[in-house]
């Protein structure tokens, strides 16, 4: 019996497609953003309100991933920027090739944001590198304060928290500051805006986070590692 | 739950890497798993098993090494595992540190039986 050594990364294959995808990103300056939450947590909601602040022409893209229909993206599609869906049937999130081939009959030369919408899933999607610059989750207060404490993976990996349905904070039992201090307990320079898709509220601090990170080379998300 | 994805490739990599010991049979396969990974060892266990019973990688063993979180403390260079409570540094009290592990997903070894002995995991 013979013992080989073999240091390797078990997603190997999805990782060579993600690093591919992240040196076409850099090539075309695509600033790539992967959106993850639980179901029901508002990324389609956030996506809307994002969409709706873009002027007519901007370079904007979205991809959506849902096990089943397109609801996603005829929701998001009447702002009149490119929007495709992924409809993973029963997987439960994306991976790099789902992406390769989702933009395969797209021109990066026309994008320089792309937004993606992983499948509603706070677990798996966290293990799939998409080529991303940056993970962002979504968690919203009608959830608990303590998910960053059970889902530890995601908050981990993700640079920005978007703490969202702020407007129904009077209705629930959901310490923000908690959820906060949770977060940063797993992340300790976690970047947080508290937004509500509703009222408005904290939409221009989610907007403002959204430009500074376009302003910045996207060459320089080849080198950043996805972990923080 | 995307734990018979990582079986699968897991045993996607067996098959190539088999391609490498012709006349040798594959036993056991060893993969480092961290806390902060998103995968369960025991469904990935148990995916694994599923995926390999009455297939010709039969028997193959899965050895499973699981990592908590590790961080390197940045004012006296202590490595620690992080706890729930807390990321203070166990040896000085510092609240600065770095992540240095524990999001690992990697295969670290494969046991080959070359034929020379009797087959068995």
């Amino acid at each position: 019996m013979e013992r080989m050594p073999l240091e390797r990364k078990v997603l190997n294959e999805n990782g060579r497609i993600a690093a591919e995808l992240r040196g076409r990103f850099a090539e075309h300056d695509v600033l790539c953003l992967n959106l993850i939450s639980s179901p029901g947590s508002g990324k389609t909601s956030l996506l809307e309100r994002t969409l709706e602040s873009f002027a007519p022409g901007e370079r904007v893209a979205v991809l959506t991933g849902d096990i089943q229909t397109e609801n996603d993206a005829r929701r998001l599609a009447r702002f009149g920027f490119p929007v495709k869906q992924i409809t993973t049937g029963g997987t439960c999130h994306l991976d790099a090739r789902m992406i390769e081939r989702a933009l395969s009959d797209w021109r990066l030369e026309d994008i320089d944001l792309l937004l993606i919408e992983n499948v509603g899933n706070l677990v798996c999607p966290s293990s799939y590198d998409l080529g991303e610059a940056a993970k962002i989750v979504v968690l919203s207060v009608t959830e608990g304060e303590d998910k960053p404490l059970k889902y530890p993976s995601i908050f981990f990996k993700s640079e920005l928290l978007v703490l969202n349905k702020t407007d129904l904070l009077p209705y629930v039992p959901f310490d923000i500051d908690a959820a906060e201090k949770n977060a940063r307990q797993v992340h300790g320079n976690m970047e947080i805006v508290r937004v509500s898709c509703v009222t408005r509220e904290g939409l221009q601090e989610w907007l403002d986070w959204l430009r500074r990170k376009r302003a910045a080379p996207q060459a320089a998300a080849v080198s950043a590692s996805t972990n923080p | 739950m995307h734990e018979m994805g990582i079986a699968n490739s897991i045993l996607e990599s067996v098959r190539a890497e088999a391609r490498r010991f012709p006349g040798g049979h594959i036993c056991k396969v060893g993969v480092r798993v961290g806390e902060l990974s998103g995968v369960n060892p025991e469904a990935m266990t148990f995916c694994f098993e599923a995926l390999v019973r009455g297939t010709d990688l039969e028997p193959l063993g899965l050895d499973v090494e699981y990592c908590l979180r590790r961080h390197e403390c940045r004012d006296c260079g202590q490595p620690f595992i992080v706890d729930r409570e807390g990321m203070e540094c166990p040896e000085c009290g510092s609240l600065d540190s770095r992540f240095i592990g524990g999001d690992e997903l990697e295969l670290i070894y494969l046991e080959v039986d070359d034929g020379a002995h009797a087959a068995g995991a």
